[in-house]
């Protein structure tokens, strides 16, 4: 089916070209200021002392020396968080994480904090505090987590989604199941059946600045937060709600950010800084260690995957099933759910059910991680792809094309497809330069696709237009790759005037209405959508004052390239008036001309990806190297299309990194031996190659919705795009791997020593 | 902490003596900073040698080099002499950490940290390094093997510190190599480490020196991988055999960085290739 | 707490003079005592180069440096990059290159590239790559930064600046 190429055809000044981002020169000069640069007078310095056991009972703590110590001005324990979470379990999971109450559920858990006059002090402090632990048994494996021997994390969890339901409590949170059609039925068409088990380590977002805040808390109830985060409205409603504030006394504001990838949506230290603050009276300063981010923030899950494909001999998948465990740390989550509607997401499979156990281990509490649970599926079911491929004699890009999704195709977790761009995507790989590239000895080639939802969410945008026509855009999305310049350029094109005119701004939580997180890839789509209305909003008042000012019925105004224009019989005479000359009037016009827009924005179209993959593998070492590597992604429309790359480029290397050399090593003390960059492998610049990039822009027909838009104009067709990337390359390089060896690796990462270990076996065998 | 900056090597070496708390030396810091930062150490005193007259001088002469305490790896790529006479020691010690840990690491400090994985190490060793040892009351020159006793250990007593390491001249017909393996290109610690010197007489291996790091305690001299090759032309018979020396040699740990099993194979892998290059650097023929 | 050294250093050409305890980081007296906050710390331990200045001409991590051991010495960080209100070319192409994205490793990033230029004014894609191998970043595949080099190299010969 054609897609719609209105969007694609629409003539934009400003949108879909390279703009320079207003946050540059303070990035460059070393001015702009993150969640550590802020201080306040009198500050104290927070610390935090963590437990070093993977699992205790917390008999006694004792801080009466810590107490005495000069300098020392407040210590808490969860003594000093009451329990205000009511009914809302997930509350309280997010207040017994950051702080143990009774009992230390992973090394590095949270079981006391002191604030003091300086660092050294603090560091003092912690050193005497007596903590008196007793052990108990731990688990870390996900699939030891399971045996019905495994020590139990929660007694309170009893396994949801199974029948009949369990009488004994589990480290097993929930099993869901989801899926199309007729498994058995489907399998027993099949002439050809492969199937293969694989696992996954877990893995961190690996954000260069380590979590950071600046807390003060007023005997007044009022306080203020500065902090680096993803969304601060939501820091706002959950440290409010932990600490008992009222949500408009708290004032948050987001500082720049180091980098999120969604690892900066949860609270850890903040609710902890902000008692403590609220205790000795006085602002905190609590910035995290390398070691703490590591060993106590939100890492990704660990997972054990088995997938099951049927095929005919042509090709066509007859049946598929995926069993997907994820280790949710030592909390319930929803991770195994979330894999289970990406795994087939890219195919119009018949027959497929996808099983998901979500499962606790005692690990930090997982936090979501740029398209959460979706490349640990998409390493299982593409790798498997790959082997169908093989065994029915196709090409690996042919057999995928041969069961893509497409418009109209009911997609595994529920809804029916609209215009998606998977197929599009693959047909441009298969037509890329980068398949003919010439493999040199040891080397070889893979591809594999990728999906990834996106979200739209709560938005509040102010447009304020200043007496000398330059604007004000106030959004609260954080801007966390560089959205502040694609909102400005959305609110030029759509006022018609140029980019630089456009100052975009993160607002704090007193200056707009409830703005959900900048996750899920929605910062550009849902502001965006936002800064559009709020645009539109702005020009009915600029046409009103044109109007006003030529004496003029307001349906007779125009709004053309950034100008009222008097339209209608006997008005050809009006000169046409500027944005700039109707804001120098304002004030005697009617006053300050602004827009503004609350929006639950809807629809951020799916955004699916295929990428291809040179690796060179030395046989005497198992260690891979990256030769070539491309990306093509769909982005609906691109705003910026340098941000954009930038996008596909640094998803890509963070897939690469998990893929090759990133992972938790866990002790069989079940403490975490790696918790530093030294150890925990992420790819260096020397590690990789150019990235190449293509996007492809399949308009998403949801941005704007069309029946909310009150001028016929078209809306730009906008898809989240910061996610997808990170889908395909764990296994693209699998698959390469394969291509170059022979050897199938199902562990990732795909270490040194687990390759050559693997080509040992294939010898041997 | 106090933090002291002495004049001379004698000067420091009293400090360190007189110390009744934990006294360290700081030359390029990058252990030493790194321990102090994640609470390892609690010094009292840290003696700075960086403000000593030439100890950050490189001096060459007819007998070889004399690498003062703390001169930076960073400096010895830059010395044009002492690549070309001994590329193995330059190019070990260059591998240690990125363009900012070259601005500062010293081969001293590579050593005294004593870790085995060191890099610099086995270079030294294979070259035939000295370290020039310098107390409150004497100087005595050691061979840099008899430096490192065990993982962070060193056989230096109390009060003394290297005020220097020196390099033979290198011979004609010689050449050296240091090859480590880390999972990424940089900024990892070595799971494997091998220096090999050797020279050569009328394009046949003379005399051979195969050094291996990482794999054991302390840094190893396998004498049976040196007879292994002497007397060849490093053709595949040597080379097995060089190769099964090593990994015979090996007494290695698992740990995050490496099984025994995996250091055993590379050992024996790295060992071929370094071989390779030194006896081309030697001016042999392959 | 320990007592403060009195420290004279010269910091992007100014005399500059801080108190510091002995044990206190390079990096953390010019962030909090020099006021400073172009050098981050992203890891305290010299793994990721987010803290990287120049001392007397050498790129290090500020972090494992003493403070104390500024005395007499001369540093050069992030902000000294531009003058006079003018950017760096390096500065001009981050920008337009796009080789930002959050930005927290970019003064780190374009205090080693500028060490990097001033020894080696025509480096090749490998070289630059291995001389930033020191500077971690997550957010951008360091693909737009090497290029942000290279452009940088190629302008900079072309108007004969080292």
């Amino acid at each position: 089916m054609a897609h719609d190429n209105s969007y694609v055809d629409k003539k934009f000044n400003v949108v879909g070209t390279r703009f320079n981002r207003p946050d540059g020169i303070d990035k460059v000069t070393g001015k702009a200021r993150y969640g550590a640069d802020a201080s306040a007078p009198g500050q104290l310095v927070g610390k935090v002392l963590r437990s070093p056991h993977a699992h205790a009972q917390i008999l006694k703590i004792n801080t009466s020396k810590a107490e005495k110590l000069q300098g020392v001005k407040s210590i808490i324990t969860f003594e000093d968080l009451p329990d205000l979470t009511g009914a809302d379990q997930g509350m309280a999971d997010i207040l017994e994480n950051c702080m143990a109450r009774g009992r230390a559920l992973y090394d590095g858990h949270a079981v006391a904090a002191v604030a003091a006059v300086d660092e050294q002090t603090a560091a003092k402090a912690l050193k005497l505090i007596d903590v008196k632990y007793k052990k108990l048994p731990h688990v870390t494996d996900v699939d030891e987590a399971m045996l019905p021997t495994a020590p139990i994390i929660h007694d309170r969890i009893f396994t949801r989604g199974v029948e009949p339901k369990p009488t004994k409590p589990s480290n097993i949170s929930s099993r869901t199941e989801m899926g199309n059609g007729d498994i058995e039925a489907g399998f027993a068409e099949a002439d050809i059946i492969v199937e293969h088990s694989f696992k996954t380590e877990q893995t961190h977002q690996g954000y260069i600045e380590p979590h950071a805040c600046l807390a003060s808390v007023n005997p007044d109830g009022t306080a203020e937060l500065w902090v680096t985060t993803q969304g601060h409205f939501v820091f706002r409603n959950v440290c409010a709600g932990l600490l008992g504030l009222d949500i408009a006394k708290l004032k948050v504001t987001s500082s720049e950010i180091g980098g999120g990838f969604g690892g900066k949506t949860h609270v850890w230290v903040e609710p902890v800084a902000l008692a403590l603050s609220r205790k000795a009276n006085r602002p905190v300063k609590m910035v995290m260690s390398r070691d703490e981010v590591f060993r106590a923030t939100g890492p990704t899950s660990s997972t054990s995957i088995d997938v099951k494909l049927g095929a005919k001999k042509n090709g066509r998948i007859t049946a598929a099933i995926a069993e997907l465990r994820y280790q949710g740390g030592a909390f319930p989550g929803n991770w195994a759910m979330l894999g289970c509607m990406t795994a087939f997401a890219c195919y119009d499979i018949k027959n497929n059910k996808s099983i998901g156990w979500d499962v606790l281990v005692n690990r930090p509490k997982v936090t979501a991680y740029r398209a959460p649970s979706a490349p640990m599926a998409a390493f299982a079911v593409e790798s498997a792809m790959d082997i169908l491929a093989k065994e029915l004699g196709m090409k690996a890009i042919d057999v995928r094309l041969k069961n893509v999704a497409r418009e109209g195709t009911l997609a595994p977790y529920g809804p029916t497809y609209g215009p998606i761009g998977i197929e599009d995507t693959l047909k441009a790989v298969k037509a890329h330069p980068h398949m003919r590239a010439k493999l040199k000895p040891n080397q070889g080639r893979g591809v594999a696709c990728g999906f990834w939802f996106n979200i739209g969410g709560q938005t509040s945008t102010d447009l304020n237009i200043g007496v000398d026509g330059t604007v004000n855009l106030a959004v609260g999305t954080v801007d966390v790759g560089g959205s502040r310049s694609s909102l400005a350029m959305i609110a030029a094109e759509e006022l018609g005037i140029d980019y630089e005119d456009v100052k975009a701004n993160i607002a704090d939580t007193t200056s707009l209405g409830h703005n959900d997180m900048t996750e899920g890839s929605r910062g550009t789509f849902s502001s965006g959508m936002a800064t559009i209305y709020a645009a539109r909003e702005a020009i009915e008042v600029l046409k009103q004052r044109a109007a006003q000012t030529w004496g003029i019925p307001v349906e007779d105004v125009a709004w053309e390239a950034g100008h009222a224009v008097a339209t209608g019989k006997g008005h050809g005479n009006l000169p046409k008036l500027s944005l700039r000359e109707i804001a120098a009037k304002s004030g005697r016009t009617g006053g300050p001309i602004a827009g503004h827009n609350e929006v639950t924005a809807d629809g951020a179209g799916m955004g699916f990806a295929s990428h291809i993959c040179d690796v060179e593998v030395d046989p005497e070492t198992g260690r891979s190297t990256i030769v070539r590597y491309t990306v093509v992604q769909d982005a609906g429309k691109a705003i910026n299309p340098d941000y954009v790359e930038g996008q596909f480029q640094g998803g890509a290397t963070q897939g690469i990194g998990w893929a090759l050399n990133e992972e938790y090593i866990y002790g069989d003390d079940g403490r975490l031996q790696n918790p530093g960059f030294l150890d925990y492998r992420i790819p260096v610049c020397s590690d990789l190659p150019f990235i190449d990039t293509k996007i492809l822009e399949i308009p998403n027909p949801n941005h704007p919705k069309i029946l909310e838009i009150p001028n016929p104009n078209h809306p730009y067709g906008v898809r989240g795009v910061g996610e997808t990337s990170i889908v395909p390359p764990l296994a693209a390089v699998a698959n390469a791997i394969a291509n170059a060896t022979g050897v199938r690796m199902g562990h990732a990462p795909m270490s040194p020593p687990r390759v050559l270990a693997a080509l040992d076996a294939l010898d041997a065998g | 902490m106090r933090y002291e900056t002495p004049a001379s090597a004698k000067e420091a070496a009293g400090l360190l003596k007189k110390e009744k708390g934990a006294a360290f030396l700081l030359a390029g810091g990058t252990d030493l900073l790194v321990k102090l930062k994640m609470g390892i150490v609690e010094p009292d005193l840290v003696v700075d040698i960086k403000r000593i007259p030439k100890i950050s001088d490189i001096q060459s002469s007819a007998k070889g080099f004399t690498i003062g305490a703390a001169v930076s790896g960073a400096e010895l790529g830059e010395h044009a002499g002492l690549k070309k006479a001994w590329p193995g020691v330059v190019e070990a010690a260059n591998l240690i950490g990125s363009d900012q840990i070259q601005g500062r690491a010293t081969l001293p400090g590579n050593l005294c940290n004593a870790s085995p994985a060191a890099d610099s190490v086995p270079a030294l060793i294979a070259a035939g390094a000295k370290a020039v040892v310098v107390g409150p009351l004497k100087k005595r020159t050691v061979p840099v093997e008899k430096v490192m006793i065990g993982p962070g250990k060193t056989s230096l007593a109390k009060g003394e510190l290297i005020e220097a390491i020196t390099l033979p001249k290198a011979e004609p017909r010689s050449g050296d190599a240091y090859l480590r393996f880390t999972p990424r290109t940089e900024m990892d610690i070595a799971v494997v480490g091998i220096a090999i010197s050797l020279k050569l007489e009328r394009g046949v291996i003379k005399k051979a020196r195969v050094v291996l790091g990482a794999v054991a305690p302390t840094a190893i001299v396998v004498a049976a991988a040196a007879r292994a090759i002497v007397g060849s032309k490093l053709d595949d018979k040597a080379l097995d055999k060089l190769a099964a020396a090593c990994s015979a040699a090996c007494n290695p740990i698992d740990d995050k960085r490496g099984t025994i099993e995996y250091r055993v194979r590379v050992a024996g892998v790295l060992a071929k290739r370094a071989a390779k290059i030194a006896f081309q650097r030697a001016g042999g023929s392959l | 707490m320990s007592k403060s050294t009195l420290v004279s250093t010269t910091v992007n050409g100014d005399a500059v003079e801080f108190a510091c305890p002995a044990d206190e980081s390079l990096m953390t007296a010019l962030r909090d005592r020099v006021g400073l906050t172009g050098v981050k710390e992203g890891c305290g331990t010299g793994d990721c180069g987010a803290c990287s200045i120049s001392l007397d001409g050498r790129l290090v991590c500020s972090c494992i440096v003493l403070g104390v051991e500024a005395e007499g010495r001369s540093i050069e960080t992030v902000e000294g990059l531009s003058q006079n209100g003018v950017l760096h070319p390096l500065q001009q192409n981050f920008i337009d290159h796009a080789a930002l994205q959050c930005g927290i490793c970019t003064p780190g990033f374009l205090v080693a590239a500028k060490a990097l230029l001033d020894r080696n004014p025509n480096p090749d894609e490998s070289e630059i790559r291995y001389a930033l191998a020191g500077n971690l970043c997550r957010c951008t595949g360091y693909d737009k930064i090497v290029r942000a080099v290279q452009a940088t190299a190629k302008d900079m010969r072309k108007k004969g600046r080292s």
